[in-house]
C-alpha cells in the first residue's frame, strides 16, 4: 500500500467516524485529501476499493439508505468501531500473555499478536513475558505451544469461520487411493499434536472427521458465508477420539531374551524367569496385527509362543521384511 | 506487523496506543509494535498529515518526539483502538480454552482463565466466540509424574526418574535437573539437563515409570540452554544419517509420525520417504514392524542388516517350542 493511500484511508476512518450523520459519497470526496476532483468514474472506483479495504480489516461501515435521499450516506458507528472498555487484572493479563503465545510461529500467531496491540493500545497492561506466569512453577517454567503447519489449516479455519462447505482431496489411513470429499465442517480439532476436521460428510451421508495430514492438495471453499449449520451441542473431541479398544482380557505369551526388552517387561502382566537364558512374559493385548508390530520390532530377542493367531501376526511380518 | 499492507491496522493501534501511553519513548514503542525507530517516526510523520476534514491545521493530529518522548494530541476520534477481528478474538480464546485444560496451569491459575475468557468474549462480539467453540485443543490428562515433577522444578531439587523410550524399547535411569515444562501438541514435557546424556532433553511425563525427587539441589550446568520448541519437539540432527525408506500405503504412517526430509509419492499410495536415524537400532525396529508394508532402499548395509534380523528371528520360530 503507498503512503498516499494509507493517508487517504486513514483521514476516511476520521472523516466517517467523526461523523455525526451519514456522508453521501459526493461530500466525502471532497472532505477527505487524495481523490480524484476530475472523474466521477475514477473516483467511484477508487471510493469502492477503499470502502472494501476498511472492510476487510474489520471496520464497520454502515450504509444508510434515506428514502428523501437519492444518495446513500455512509458512516462508522463509534460504538461498533471501538474496543470495549476492557481491564485485566495482573493474574489475568499473565494468562492472556501466555495465550498469545501458544500460537508462536503457528499460522494463528499474527492473529493472537495483532489482538494483542489492540488490547495493550487500549490501555490494558498485558504480561506477554513467560517469566512469573507458571506462579507456582517458578519464573518461566511453563512454555505451551501448538503447531499449525499443516498446509490445509488457514483455509478451513476460515471455513470453519465463515461457516461455510469445502471440497478437498483425501487419502484415508492406509488407503491406496484419494478421493474427494465434501464437507460442512463444523470445527477444527487438534489431538496429541494431530489437527482434524470434523463436519458433515456430503458423500458418506454422515459425521465425519479427516485428519488434515492426509488432505492432498489445496482445499476449495463453496456455497455462501452462513450455509453450515453446526449442529447444537455437537461434542467435536468425542469425533476424534480413537474409540477405546475393547478390553478383550487376551494374553499373549512371549519368551524375552535375559537381559533385553525392559520396556515389555514393565508393561507385562507377569514375567516368569527361565532356566535356559530366556524369561516368559505375559502380555495383554487386542488386536494381534499391533501386537505383531511391536514383537516383530524387537526382532531375535522375543518369540511370540501364543495364542497361534498372534504367532502367526508375528511370522508374517517377519516374512514381508525378509523380502 | 512490519509489511505495508498491515501499515493501516498499526496506524489505527499507534494512534490509541500512544494517547494511553503518553510520553512514551520512541525506542520503546517501536519494540511494541515490531518496527525500527526508523519505521516508527516515518508512521508519526504520516500519522502527522491526517486529521479532521477541513485539515486545516487545528483539524490535524499533533505528534511530537522531541528527545524521543512521544506526545500525542488532538486525535480523540481514532483514540479508541479498533475491535478485535474475529480472527484475533478466537486465536486468543481457542489458546485460553486449551489453557485452561492443561492440568499443568488449571491448578496455578485456574480462576484466572474463566475470568479472561468471560472478558474477551464481552469484548469481541458473538461471532468469535462461536467460532473459538469450533476450535479445540485436546490436552493429555494430567500425567501420574506430574506432582514429583512440579514439586521437584518449586523446590529446585534433583529428579532421579526411570525413563521408558519405545523406538528402542529400552527404561533407561536417568538423574536430571529440572528446567521447565513444555506443553506441545497435548503432551507433557520436562525440559531438563540430563546427566547421562550430559546434554539438554525434554522427557515426555507420561513415559516416566518412576519419579523420585533427590535431596540434592539442581544445579545445571552454565551451558544448559533452554531447547527452541518452535520448530517442533523432536528435531533430528542434521548429523544423523539419512536413511530411504520405501512404504506402502499400510505403511505411510511413518511419513506422518516421524520428521521427514523428503517425501515423495510414488502411485497407488506408495511413498518414498527419506529422514535422519538417530541410531541403527531404530531403523532396524522401524523396518521390522513394518513387515511387507515398507523396506530400508538405503544404506544398503542398513537394509542387510534388516534382512539378517528378520531371518535370524523367524528361526526361533522355525524350531517348534
Amino acid at each position: 500500500m503507498s503512503r498516499r493511500k494509507t493517508e487517504r484511508l486513514l483521514n476516511l476512518v476520521i472523516c466517517l467516524l467523526a461523523t455525526r450523520r451519514p456522508l453521501p459519497a459526493e461530500q466525502i470526496r471532497h472532505a477527505v485529501p487524495g481523490y480524484d476532483r476530475d472523474s466521477d468514474e475514477a473516483f467511484q472506483r477508487m471510493f469502492e476499493r477503499d470502502k472494501n479495504e476498511l472492510r476487510e480489516i474489520g471496520i464497520p461501515i454502515d450504509v444508510v439508505r434515506d428514502p428523501w435521499e437519492d444518495e446513500p450516506g455512509y458512516r462508522i458507528e463509534r460504538q461498533s468501531y471501538e474496543l470495549p472498555e476492557i481491564t485485566l487484572e495482573p493474574d489475568e493479563a499473565a494468562v492472556l500473555g501466555m495465550a498469545a503465545q501458544v500460537w508462536q510461529r503457528a499460522s494463528l500467531a499474527e492473529a493472537a499478536s495483532g489482538a494483542l496491540l489492540k488490547l495493550r493500545a487500549g490501555g490494558v497492561h498485558t504480561d506477554d513475558a513467560l517469566g512469573g506466569v507458571g506462579g507456582g512453577l517458578g519464573g518461566g517454567a511453563l512454555e505451551l505451544r501448538v503447531d499449525t503447519r499443516d498446509p490445509a489449516f488457514p483455509a478451513l479455519w476460515q471455513a470453519v469461520r465463515d461457516r461455510k462447505a469445502v471440497r478437498f482431496d483425501y487419502r484415508g489411513a492406509g488407503s491406496e487411493n484419494v478421493h474427494t470429499r465434501t464437507v460442512e465442517p463444523w470445527g477444527v480439532v487438534s489431538r496429541r499434536g494431530r489437527w482434524y476436521v470434523a463436519g458433515y460428510d456430503r458423500d458418506r451421508e454422515a459425521p465425519r472427521a479427516f485428519r488434515l495430514s492426509r488432505i492432498t492438495g489445496p482445499v476449495t471453499t463453496f456455497g455462501r458465508p452462513g450455509s453450515v449449520q453446526v449442529p447444537e451441542g455437537v461434542d467435536l473431541r468425542a469425533m476424534v477420539a480413537f474409540p477405546d479398544e475393547p478390553a478383550s482380557g487376551r494374553v499373549a505369551v512371549v519368551r524375552v531374551r535375559q537381559g533385553t526388552c525392559e520396556g515389555l517387561r514393565q508393561l507385562a502382566r507377569a514375567v516368569r524367569p527361565g532356566a535356559d537364558g530366556w524369561d516368559e512374559a505375559e502380555l495383554p493385548f487386542t488386536d494381534p496385527e499391533r501386537l505383531a508390530g511391536w514383537m516383530a520390532s524387537l526382532g531375535s530377542d522375543v518369540e511370540v509362543a501364543g495364542p497361534p493367531d498372534a504367532r502367526e501376526a508375528v511370522i508374517r511380518r517377519l516374512k514381508g521384511a525378509l523380502a | 506487523m512490519s509489511g505495508s499492507a498491515d501499515r493501516l491496522p498499526r496506524l489505527l493501534a499507534l494512534v490509541p496506543y500512544l494517547m494511553s501511553h503518553p510520553g512514551a519513548q520512541v525506542g520503546e514503542v517501536a519494540e511494541v509494535f515490531g518496527l525500527t525507530e526508523k519505521q516508527l517516526i516515518d508512521d508519526l510523520q504520516l500519522v502527522w498529515m491526517c486529521g479532521l476534514p477541513g485539515h486545516t491545521p487545528g483539524d490535524l493530529i499533533d505528534v511530537s518526539w522531541d528527545g524521543g518522548e512521544i506526545l500525542i494530541d488532538n486525535a480523540d476520534t481514532i483514540a479508541r483502538p479498533l475491535r478485535l477481528g474475529i480472527d484475533e478474538a478466537s486465536a486468543l480464546l481457542v489458546a485460553l480454552r486449551m489453557l485452561a485444560a492443561t492440568p499443568e496451569l488449571a491448578e496455578v491459575r485456574g480462576d484466572a482463565l474463566p475470568r479472561v475468557v468471560a472478558k474477551l468474549e464481552r469484548a469481541a462480539g458473538e461471532g468469535a466466540a462461536a467460532v473459538s467453540s469450533q476450535v479445540a485443543v485436546d490436552v493429555d490428562a494430567a500425567p501420574d509424574a506430574l506432582p514429583r515433577v512440579r514439586e521437584a522444578l518449586n523446590s529446585r531439587r534433583r529428579l532421579s526418574l526411570r525413563y521408558y523410550v519405545p523406538g528402542r524399547d529400552e527404561v533407561t535411569p536417568r538423574e536430571v535437573d529440572p528446567m521447565r515444562i513444555v506443553v506441545a501438541d497435548g503432551r507433557t514435557y520436562l525440559e531438563c539437563w540430563c546427566y547421562r546424556a550430559e546434554a539438554m532433553r525434554l522427557f515426555r511425563l507420561d513415559r516416566m515409570l518412576g519419579v523420585e525427587v533427590l535431596d540434592e539441589p539442581a544445579n545445571p550446568p552454565a551451558e544448559a540452554e533452554p531447547i527452541d520448541v518452535a520448530q517442533g519437539v523432536f528435531r533430528p540432527s542434521p548429523a544423523d544419517p539419512l536413511v530411504e525408506l520405501e512404504v506402502t500405503a499400510a505403511g505411510r504412517w511413518v511419513a506422518e509420525y516421524y520428521p521427514c526430509e523428503q517425501v515423495t509419492e510414488l502411485g497407488e499410495g506408495r511413498l518414498r520417504i527419506s529422514l535422519r536415524a538417530r541410531d541403527d537400532d531404530w531403523i532396524l525396529k522401524l523396518a521390522l514392524r513394518l513387515g511387507d508394508t515398507g523396506r530400508v532402499v538405503s544404506p544398503l548395509r542398513m537394509a542387510e542388516r534388516v534382512r539378517e534380523e528378520a531371518e535370524r528371528s523367524l528361526e526361533l520360530y522355525a524350531r517348534q517350542t
